[in-house]
């Protein structure tokens, strides 16, 4: 399959570092990540008040998909049911389930149940982007950049993506990583391929 | 563009463990959906629940992983077909599958590890031998058609030539206080698109469906196109129009190469809560559907999140076969504004093309299309 698709951004939040096509853009020596992520919000004057009503793993793939598409995205140049998001990670939404179950003897919570599900991040996505795409969430060990590439390009060869968000966004107790790549048609200076993927993901 | 066919399948439920037992059972108008006083909840509850001593946790395999290796080799049987090959793919479909163990164990992080549905898609993999990296689907309610609708576009693409697709959940207290948390659980047996319908009820069960591109496995019905969108409006809540879904039905017709008059019967999410069956009847009048014969499963079934799509595409599958539409237990009298064609009876015609629909939080919607083979 010919593929004439390419990373027209990225934006990584890992290790206390927000990192923006490659540059760092904000860093932090906050120990606790929910504070964290608070941090990156105030820092980037974000002003979206559902970010507070977010479980960690919602906050932190909306916040880097927020990062990741300012300034890089022409929302414009799409229909909104031509923008797809596809994302994956290893522990679904786990670190939200722990949580729900701890408040189910007490009384169960339908705030928290709701984030009990790994899509309602990329709903999250969609909502605040008017994206209404085909979307999808995956889950495997570790981030698979092999079955992503082949997933995603099938997509645009098949004239039902024009624009993608993709990645890994993985929270669990104090561990968490988001890796996103803005994906579009056309040649450009990164290829969408597995090992320009990899090589931002392992940086 | 290679065309998918289906190989074989199986429904794994309170009703039975062949696809063919559920179906008679269904023909017979015997629904899984029981009045339940267990420890998941102080107040009784209606439910499609196996037995306790049915496919209990073991050392090696939880039930959620037994569920999976049950449908699995009965799916398998008699294909011929060999798991351990490198254009043979496995997809494993669920919302919540070993979520229950929160409930039982003592929380570790060796705990976390077991719980992942990455782990148990492995040992599923390792128990049949498969030699390519199994893919798991979690996508809500959708996650069953999407499971199909990856595996179609794993085919056509040509990375793979065959794929088994399997889903499971496997109802808890953790599953069931949060629908009731939510108000979402029907006092009554679930009644799908009926006027006095009150919510949803749950159900557990197991379901595959192996797709493949080789010609001798033609046995008579295809994936013809699938399709999945967003509604971009709220997480736990559908759309107000319907648009959404529209759009994911208008292009699986379109990848399908068949228009609305085309469809002969549809299998509809119809989860019997007031919002997601008002949504779903805009939807289909949007597509142009809103005379065809529809049904939900729901009153059989119950809900069963990530196996839904599977069990309901797999009963639309013996529909096409057997020319035979089953009714939607539980429905009486048309309580959705737009209203749509519910069947009310076991109807005999016959059928060509037909429609599976699904929704779920998160605002995601799925649909595909399965027709008789030329």
């Amino acid at each position: 399959m010919v593929s004439d698709t390419h990373i027209s951004a990225t934006c990584i939040i890992s290790n206390n570092i927000v990192c923006k096509n490659g540059g760092t853009a904000f860093t932090s020596n906050e120990a606790n990540m929910s504070e964290f992520l608070v941090d990156i919000y105030k820092h980037f004057e974000l002003n979206y008040t559902r970010f507070y009503k977010m479980d960690r793993l919602s906050k932190l793939g909306w916040l880097t998909s927020e990062l990741l598409l300012k300034e890089s995205f022409d929302k414009e140049k799409y229909n909104p049911a031509e923008v797809g998001i596809v994302f994956a990670n290893a522990n679904s939404s786990l670190d939200s389930d722990v949580k729900y179950m701890s408040s189910v003897s007490d009384i169960p919570s339908p705030a928290l149940f709701v984030y009990t599900l790994p899509n309602i991040m990329i709903g999250e996505i969609s909502i605040r982007n008017h994206f209404k795409g085909e979307a999808a969430f995956f889950v495997s060990e570790s981030f698979d950049a092999t079955f992503m590439e082949q997933y995603i390009n099938n997509l645009f060869y098949n004239d039902i993506f024009k624009a993608c968000i993709c990645g890994w966004v993985d929270v669990l107790g104090n561990d968490y990583k988001a890796v996103l790549f803005l994906v579009e048609k056309g040649n450009g200076i990164i290829s969408f391929t597995t090992d320009n993927m990899n090589k931002y993901f392992n940086d | 563009m290679a065309g998918v066919y289906i190989v074989s399948d199986n429904i794994t439920s309170p009703l039975g463990t062949t696809t063919a037992d559920n179906f008679a059972q269904l023909k017979n108008g015997i629904s899984g959906v029981r009045l339940h006083n267990n420890s998941m909840s102080d107040t009784s509850f209606y439910a499609s629940l196996f037995g306790d001593d049915t496919f209990a946790d073991n050392v090696q395999h939880t039930k959620f992983e037994q569920l999976l290796i049950a449908s699995i080799t009965n799916a398998l049987e008699g294909t011929g077909l060999e798991p351990a090959g490198s254009k043979t793919a496995l997809i494993i479909s669920s919302t919540k599958g070993n979520i229950s163990l929160l409930e039982t164990e003592v929380h570790t992080p060796e705990l976390n590890k077991r719980i992942a549905l990455h782990n148990s898609a492995k040992l599923v993999a390792n128990h049949f031998g498969f030699i390519t990296q199994p893919i798991v689907v979690s996508n809500a309610c959708i996650s069953g058609i999407l499971g199909t609708v990856t595996g179609m576009r794993l085919i056509e693409s040509g990375q793979y030539e065959t794929v088994i697709v399997s889903g499971a959940d496997v109802i808890s207290k953790f599953i069931l206080s949060g629908f009731q948390s939510f108000n979402a659980i029907s006092s009554q047996p679930c009644k799908p698109f009926d006027a006095d319908r009150d919510g949803i009820t749950l159900g557990e069960g197991a379901a595959t469906i192996i797709l493949s591109s080789n010609p001798k496995y033609n046995r008579g019905i295809r994936v013809m196109g699938g399709a999945s969108s967003n509604d971009a409006n709220h997480i736990s809540a559908p759309s107000r129009t319907g648009e959404e879904l529209a759009q994911a039905i208008n292009a699986s017709l379109k990848q399908a190469g068949l228009s609305s008059s085309d469809i002969d019967l549809i299998s509809a999410h119809g989860t019997a809560t007031i919002y997601n069956d008002e949504m779903e009847a805009k939807a289909i009048t949007l597509a142009g559907l809103q005379t065809t014969p529809l049904n939900s499963l729901k009153g059989f079934y119950g809900h069963t999140l990530g196996a839904a799509g599977l069990i309901e595409s797999i009963i639309s599958l013996q529909s096409l076969k057997q020319n035979i539409i089953i009714p939607t237990a539980g429905f009486n009298q048309i309580g959705v504004p737009t209203p749509v064609n519910v069947c009310t009876e076991l109807t005999s015609q016959p059928l060509k093309n037909i429609l599976k629909t699904a929704s779920g939080f998160g605002g995601c919607n799925g649909a595909v299309i399965f027709s008789k083979a030329d």
